[in-house]
This record gives C-alpha cells, sequence and structure tokens, in this order.
C-alpha cells in the first residue's frame, strides 16, 4: 500500500543541535492561556532554534495542542510575550503569523479532496493576469515548490488531491507550508495518519528542511520518533513546562518518568477479589479489521478491565468492533462459549451488551428527549411486539425510568426535564441506567468520566464498579491514566492497532507509557 | 490497484471512456445520452403522431428553447450551490423581473435598456441581500433564501395582482427570433455557460468559490475573504434569474406574480444542478454538468408530451427519474471509494 514516491530515501544520521550562542529564531516567554475551568498553559517558556527540530511532549491534556495554536496565531494567549528574530509579535489571526514565516500543519489536513495538487498549495495565491488563473505558470511554481522540498518527490501538480496517498497528500501539505517562505514549520502529530514505512518519507524531509534552517517543531506521542527525529525535548504537563531538555541527554525512561511524575490522590473503589471474578464472558482470539490486528482477548464476569494507550492507538475502535458498529472481519468472537460474531449494534445488544461511548452527546443521548425516554430508549428498541410498543408512557413504564434513574443517583427536578439541560455527571449516569434498564452484562466504557466534574466522576466510578460485582464484564476505555490505573483489575495496553501488553492490577503509569508509545512490544 | 489481467487490446467502449475521462466530461451526459435513446424507442412504438421527434427540427429546436428558461437559472444556482449555500429565492426574482420588466416598459421600444439595467441592478440587490444575510447574520441559506422570497412575493403580491403592462414587440424577438436556424435565446443561454464555465475553470475567483465550499475554514486559513467570495455567487446567481425572467417575459409578452413560482424555477434549478453532478454540499461540480441536467428534464418533457402521457402522471416520472439520477451517483462515488 504504502509505496515509496520518493525514490532512494537515504536518512542521514541525526543532525548535531544549534550550537551554544546561536540566538533562537522564535521564542515564548511566560505564556499563560485560560479556558473556562481550566488553566491550558501556565507560564511557559520555551526557544525555538533555526536548523533544529524540537518536540513538544506530553500527556493527553497537558497543553500541546493549546502551545501549538499559540505559536501559530490561532489563539491569543492571556499573558506571555511570543518573539521572532528577537522581535515581539503580536498575531490577531493564523494567515498574520503565515506571513511571518510560521506555517502549522494540523493534524487534520486542511486541504481540498475534490482540486488539484497545484490549486491546493497555492489557494489564494494563484499567479494570474486580470483575475484570470495563468496555469501554465501554476503548474511550473508547484513544481519548483516541489522540487525544493526534495528534488525526487513524484507528485504531478495536477493530479486531483484525493486520489494521493496520506503520504503524499501530507508532503503537499507541507509544500504549501514551505511556500510560505516558512522559517518556522509546526507539525501537530505528522505520523499519526502514516503507515510504519511512509515515516520513513516524512523523517527524510524534515531532514532536509532542518538542513535549509528552518525550525521544525512537533507534537508526537511516539516517543521512538521524537528520538529519531528531534534535537531538544520540551516535557509539558498539566499545563506548565516540566523540562527543555538536549534529547542526548534524556532516555525515553526519563522522558516518562517527566511526563507522568504525578501522585495518585483519587480514591477509587476497592477492587474485585479473586472469588468475585467469574467465568469468561467474551472472548477474542486472532480478531481483525482495518483498523485492529490479531486482537486477543478475554472479559471474564465480575472484573474491570482497563484499555490504555494514545490517541489513535485502537482503542475505541476496539470498542466498536466488539459492539459490532465497525465489526471484526477475521478470528473468532466466543459469548458465553458460543461462538458468534457480532456484526451489528443491535446484534450486540440483543445479546445484552451495552456500550457507553466516548461521545455522549451526539451518540449516547438524544439531548432534546426527556430523562425517562433515553433511559427506555435501548430497552423498547429491543420490544418486537406492538403490544409492548404501547407501554410506552404507562404507569409501569414511567415507574421502571424512575427507579433506575434513582438507582444510579441522577439528579434532577423531574424526570420530565430535557436531558441537555443536565450536567455532564447527571447526563453520563442517564446512560448507564440505560444500560442497566437492559440488563446488560457486557458493558463497554469509552472515556466514561471525560469532562465531568470531581464529585460525579467518584459516582460514576462507585456504579462501574457496582455493576462488575453485580455480575457484569466491565470493558473501560480512558486516556486518563490514574484513572484506568484505580479502577481496573487488569490493564492491557494498546498501541498501533494492537494490543501490545496486559499489566496486573496497580501498576504504575510508567509501565504503562512504556507500552504506550510503543517502546515495548510486551512486557510478559 | 493495477489489476493483473489487462486486456492487450482496448475495446471501443474503453476508448470511449479514455475519451470522456480526458476531456472531463461530467457522467451526467451518459444518463442524457441514455434517455434520449430511450426516448426515440418510446417515441417509434408509442409516439402519438407518425413523425418520430429526432426528424423534426422544430421539436428538436423546442428542447432547447425550453431549457433557455431553466438553464440561465440553473448556472447562477450552480455558483452558490458550489458554495455549499443554495437560493430558494430565485423563482420569486424570476417573478419580480417578469412583472417589473412590462411594467416598466409599458410597450415602448425606448424604455427597453434602461428597464434591462433597471432590473439588473435589482437582482444585485437581491443577491446581496442573501449573500449578507447568510455569510453575516450566519442564517441558514435554505432559511434565509426563502425568507427574502417570501418578502419578494409579498412586495409583488401588494402590487400587482394580474398580467401588468406588456413589453413592446421587438424585445419579444429575444424569445422568438432566430439568426439564421438558432435562435437567439438558445445563444444566449450557451453564452451563459460558457461564461460560467470561464469562471469557474479559469479564473481566480473561481478556484476560491470551490475552496469556500469544500473547506471553508481552510478556505480561511489560506487567508481567503470568504464572506465576499459566496457574496458575489449570490450576486451572479440572482442575476441569472433577472436573465430568466427577461427571457420569460419576452415569451409571454406581459408578466404576472406566478410566472416564476409556476415554473418551479427554486426547486426544478436545484434538481438540474444536483443531477448535474455538483454535491449539495459544495466544492465540486460545473455548469456544463448543470446543463445536461436541464436538457434531461426538457427532453423528458418533450418526450411526455409525444407518447401523450397524463399531465399528473408526468410529474411522478420527473420526481422518480431525479431520485434515480441522483441515487445512481452516490452508488458510484461509493463504488469508486471502495
Amino acid at each position: 500500500m504504502a509505496e515509496s514516491f520518493l525514490t532512494d530515501i537515504v536518512i542521514e544520521p541525526t543532525p548535531a543541535p544549534a550550537a551554544a550562542g546561536v540566538a533562537p529564531i522564535m521564542e515564548v516567554t511566560h505564556i499563560t492561556k485560560q479556558f473556562p475551568g481550566v488553566l491550558a498553559l501556565d507560564d511557559v517558556s520555551v526557544a525555538f532554534y533555526p536548523g533544529e527540530v524540537h518536540a513538544i511532549v506530553g500527556e493527553n491534556g497537558a497543553g500541546k495542542s493549546t502551545l501549538m495554536k499559540v505559536l501559530a496565531g490561532a489563539y491569543r494567549p492571556d499573558e506571555g510575550q511570543i518573539s521572532l528574530g528577537g522581535v515581539p509579535v503580536t498575531f490577531n489571526h493564523p494567515s498574520e503569523a503565515q506571513r511571518a514565516g510560521i506555517s502549522i500543519i494540523y493534524q487534520e489536513f486542511n486541504l481540498l479532496p475534490e482540486r488539484t495538487v497545484m490549486e491546493n498549495i497555492f489557494l489564494g495565491r494563484e499567479p494570474h493576469r486580470f483575475g484570470i488563473i495563468d496555469y501554465g505558470r501554476l503548474e511550473a511554481d508547484t513544481h519548483a515548490v516541489l522540487q525544493r522540498l526534495a528534488a525526487d518527490v513524484d507528485i504531478d501538480p495536477t493530479a486531483q488531491l484525493g486520489a494521493l496517498s496520506v503520504a503524499q497528500q501530507q508532503v503537499v501539505e507541507i509544500a504549501k507550508a514551505i511556500s510560505f517562505d516558512a522559517k518556522v514549520l509546526i507539525m501537530d502529530e505528522p505520523t499519526a495518519a502514516l503507515a510504519s514505512q511512509e515515516v520513513a518519507v516524512l523523517t527524510d524531509l524534515v531532514r532536509r528542511l532542518q538542513a535549509r534552517g528552518i525550525a521544525v517543531i512537533f507534537i508526537s506521542h511516539r516517543l521512538v520518533e521524537v528520538f529519531e527525529l528531534a534535537q531538544r525535548v520540551t516535557v509539558l504537563k498539566d499545563g506548565q513546562k516540566v523540562a527543555t531538555e538536549l534529547t542526548s541527554d534524556l532516555t525515553m525512561g526519563r522522558v516518562v518518568e517527566l511526563m507522568v511524575g504525578r501522585v495518585l490522590s483519587e480514591y477509587f473503589p476497592e477492587r474485585a477479589r479473586p472469588e468475585d471474578v467469574g467465568e469468561v464472558v467474551l472472548r477474542l482470539s486472532g480478531a481483525s479489521n482495518e483498523a485492529l490486528h490479531d486482537i486477543d482477548l478475554e472479559l471474564r464476569a465480575g472484573e474491570i478491565v482497563g484499555v490504555a494507550g494514545l490517541q489513535g492507538s485502537g482503542r475505541t475502535a476496539l470498542a466498536q468492533a466488539i459492539f459490532g458498529v465497525a465489526p471484526f472481519r477475521e478470528g473468532t468472537m466466543e459469548i458465553k462459549g458460543k461462538a458468534d460474531m457480532l456484526q451489528s449494534p443491535a446484534q450486540a445488544i440483543r445479546n445484552r451488551f451495552g456500550y457507553v461511548t466516548e461521545d455522549r452527546k451526539y451518540e449516547g443521548l438524544t439531548l432534546k428527549q426527556p430523562i425517562n425516554d433515553n433511559i427506555m430508549l435501548t430497552l423498547r428498541s429491543l420490544q418486537r411486539k406492538l403490544s409492548r410498543a404501547f407501554r410506552n408512557g404507562t404507569d409501569g413504564d414511567q415507574a421502571m425510568a424512575l427507579a433506575l434513574a434513582q438507582r444510579v443517583d441522577v439528579r434532577a427536578p423531574t424526570m420530565d426535564r430535557e436531558v441537555r439541560f443536565l450536567s455532564g455527571g447527571n447526563q453520563q449516569k442517564v446512560v448507564l441506567a440505560k444500560w442497566l434498564a437492559t440488563n446488560a452484562d457486557v458493558l463497554i466504557f469509552d472515556e466514561p468520566t471525560r469532562g465531568i466534574d470531581v464529585e460525579a466522576k467518584a459516582s460514576i466510578h462507585e456504579h462501574i464498579r457496582e455493576l462488575a460485582r453485580a455480575g457484569a464484564a466491565v470493558l473501560m476505555i480512558s486516556s486518563e491514566l490514574p484513572e484506568v490505573i484505580g479502577m481496573s483489575d487488569r490493564i492491557i495496553v494498546m498501541w498501533d492497532g494492537a494490543i501490545v501488553g496486559e499489566l496486573p492490577a496497580g501498576s504504575s503509569e510508567a509501565q504503562i507509557m512504556h507500552l504506550a508509545t510503543g517502546q515495548k512490544t510486551s512486557d510478559k | 490497484m493495477a489489476a493483473i489481467t489487462s486486456s492487450p487490446s482496448p475495446t471501443a467502449l474503453d476508448r470511449a471512456r479514455a475519451w470522456v475521462r480526458a476531456r472531463n466530461i461530467p457522467p451526467v451526459y451518459g444518463i442524457l445520452v441514455i434517455i434520449f435513446l430511450a426516448s426515440i424507442l418510446l417515441d417509434l412504438f408509442f409516439g402519438i403522431d407518425d413523425q418520430l421527434f429526432i426528424f423534426n427540427p422544430t421539436i428538436l429546436t423546442n428542447i432547447l428553447v425550453r431549457s433557455v428558461a431553466l438553464g440561465i437559472v440553473a448556472v447562477g444556482q450552480t455558483f452558490v450551490m458550489i458554495g455549499a449555500s443554495i437560493d430558494l429565492s430565485v423563482a420569486y426574482t424570476v417573478s419580480v423581473t417578469a412583472v417589473g420588466a412590462s411594467f416598466l416598459m409599458a410597450g415602448e421600444p425606448d424604455r427597453v435598456w434602461w428597464t434591462v439595467l433597471v432590473l439588473i441592478a435589482i437582482g444585485i440587490v437581491i443577491g446581496l441581500l442573501n449573500g449578507t444575510i447568510i455569510t453575516k447574520l450566519k442564517v441558514n441559506p435554505l432559511i434565509a433564501t426563502l425568507g427574502v422570497g417570501l418578502i419578494l412575493k409579498g412586495l409583488l403580491n401588494a402590487t400587482f395582482t394580474n398580467f401588468a403592462g406588456s413589453v413592446p414587440s421587438s424585445f419579444q424577438s429575444f424569445a422568438y427570433d432566430a439568426i439564421g436556424p438558432v435562435p437567439i435565446s438558445v445563444l444566449v443561454l450557451f453564452g451563459v455557460v460558457l461564461v460560467g464555465w470561464f469562471i469557474l475553470r479559469r479564473t481566480r475567483y473561481g478556484a476560491h468559490l470551490y475552496a469556500v465550499g469544500g473547506n471553508a475554514e481552510g478556505a480561511r486559513l489560506s487567508g481567503l475573504h470568504t464572506d465576499r467570495i459566496l457574496t458575489l455567487a449570490h450576486v451572479m446567481c440572482s442575476v441569472t434569474a433577472v436573465l430568466t425572467g427577461l427571457f420569460v417575459v419576452s415569451r409571454l409578452r406581459s408578466g404576472a406574480p406566478w410566472v416564476g413560482t409556476d415554473g418551479l424555477y427554486d426547486l426544478e434549478s436545484i434538481a438540474a444542478t444536483v443531477i448535474g453532478g455538483t454535491a449539495l454540499s459544495g466544492g465540486k461540480g460545473g455548469v456544463w454538468g448543470t446543463l445536461a441536467g436541464v436538457l434531461i428534464f426538457s427532453l423528458l418533457d418533450t418526450m411526455f408530451n409525444q407518447i401523450g402521457i397524463d399531465a399528473y402522471l408526468k410529474q411522478i416520472l420527473r420526481g422518480a427519474i431525479i431520485i434515480l439520477a441522483v441515487g445512481f451517483y452516490t452508488f458510484r462515488s461509493k463504488a469508486e471509494q471502495g
């Protein structure tokens, strides 16, 4: 699939960092950025040097993306100063930063798939006479830009962008960024969308940009690539800068320590005792689809299995595959001892599976419906007899909804209240009640406490444990490591669409991060 | 991707396919050809008169003339739809133009030119209004243009209740005269399509309009003034509606407040544009496809007349054909992707 369109890639050894005494090309000092309820950046100062690759690392929510957007002029910092070549600057719009020589490539490309490569690269800057585009020159200019980037790059300026591979589209993005005469190039997770062979192409391009004196700043979750590409690395944690060091002075282990180094302070319910864990309810072996490969997994009654992994590691894909949203194509699935590969959510629900999705508002609830209708939604979909459908809104129906709401402690004045008016924590409890109504005994939680305040969080944790105690098999995905560690009886770690390791209850954040950043394939 | 079993010598069909692909001919022309051939067959077996319509130059010309009114405004509709917007006010703009023209000209040949200029100015104002409401007030285009259309309808109904005045006979040559065998109106239609094609495919403005429709945020980050670009598309759309109105009144001699809505110029221009391959979500499409969509409508009408199909059944068949054509695209693009 990943055809190499850059012929004969020879990746040179990592270049040396900027020599002492070289002035930074861009510098931020004491940057603070506040969002409602979150201090996203707290007094961060970093300097970027010409011809150097600078990686920004940190856990999810550490403030990396916010820092990038401040650098690129998409956000204005509340406090602090940005300077370019020693001169203080203020950006009101990304285009101002772009004109000043700062280009950014976001994780989701901002390209037009229906248009040609050349129209994409020179959008808004097409060579023209009286408004009529000079297509000959446009093609020549595009060719020149691509050549300047890499002499052997083989992309037709007149090709439709959508017909190119993801890696080629990324080269187009980089060419577009460079065509602004960028001095600073910022890349947000540049390798996230690439297959491993295609990463070499990117590595090669980054080296070439570096050789031309461009400062490259990139966010990455993959520490291996950080060490391969960057000469300097800045670690962020909870909006603060922990360290900026030369990569040659660091080890991966040290970076992980800097990234996590926090104390487990939250309270979590007691874990399952060995005698509480029952038989295998769900068994997957060799299960694969487009996003996942070779998944072996067992879920047991009474047990909570935590899933850790970075964004894009396949955590949500696993949940969706089990629940039949994007089913497995190969391998086997056994439900309570019976081989049966689920092909649709309806089938999963009939087998008493429940799935609390990551996106509560759009996938978990019908926001403009009242609490009771939301709670009864899935149960009603199971009722096939017309006679039972007429029970909607009857006393028995209402009583059942009320009982479930009370069981999970939904706090609302009446059961008629539309769900959109509830707090995040209460909304999540309604989703929970919805699956209680169906008596689900295999429950998948994807980010069960995202965006929920501390008190409601503890209550959700208690309810999840309660469900496990009552005999449900629980699979819980979370990007918050303390949550995974605090809740799970077993932890599986995913990377690149596969399960790369299993850790016992109470493993450390560092152990998980080692696996989740792809440093080791297994700890066993 | 490359198939292992590639046939050694390309068949005529393969060569035809390559020819079509190399010239970027929209796939809707395939549908047009199929419907044309089907019409000939139907006419052959079920025609209510002896003569086949393809041998009747009057009927053939009539197909083109039928296409003029819808075709001109559909070019404008294509512009706004490429910009991921839509214009439901065009039918009312057609009415305003038709009534305004016959009222202002009042049968006097020397009032023609300034009347045309006044009506085009009114079209520009309507387009600016639509564009400003959509881009500045951030009102959904469907609602914004429907609202503007209803305001126009109200103004018109409050002022005129029936046919008002008439256009001078010299102005009617727009609809009825011909240069050699080709009617002037057909030349005007092709002129409008050519200008539309040139703007979309050869100018910076066209490239920017595709960008706004394809990815508005990406276009903004590339430094484009997305609001101005979309507003200008609405202005051009309203001006094409004025041209359609002028053609309609030159055919009817006098305009009434219902001529635009009765002609279904709003929904049919959208349908023709979509059948022509312009995406409802914007960023993709072109005016040649729209022209084919319009020709399909005229061809169907002509064929239905030839074989004497009941007026209501005609509407049902039209609806079904629109759904089939658009369904065909979705099916095709899915097949291409996977």
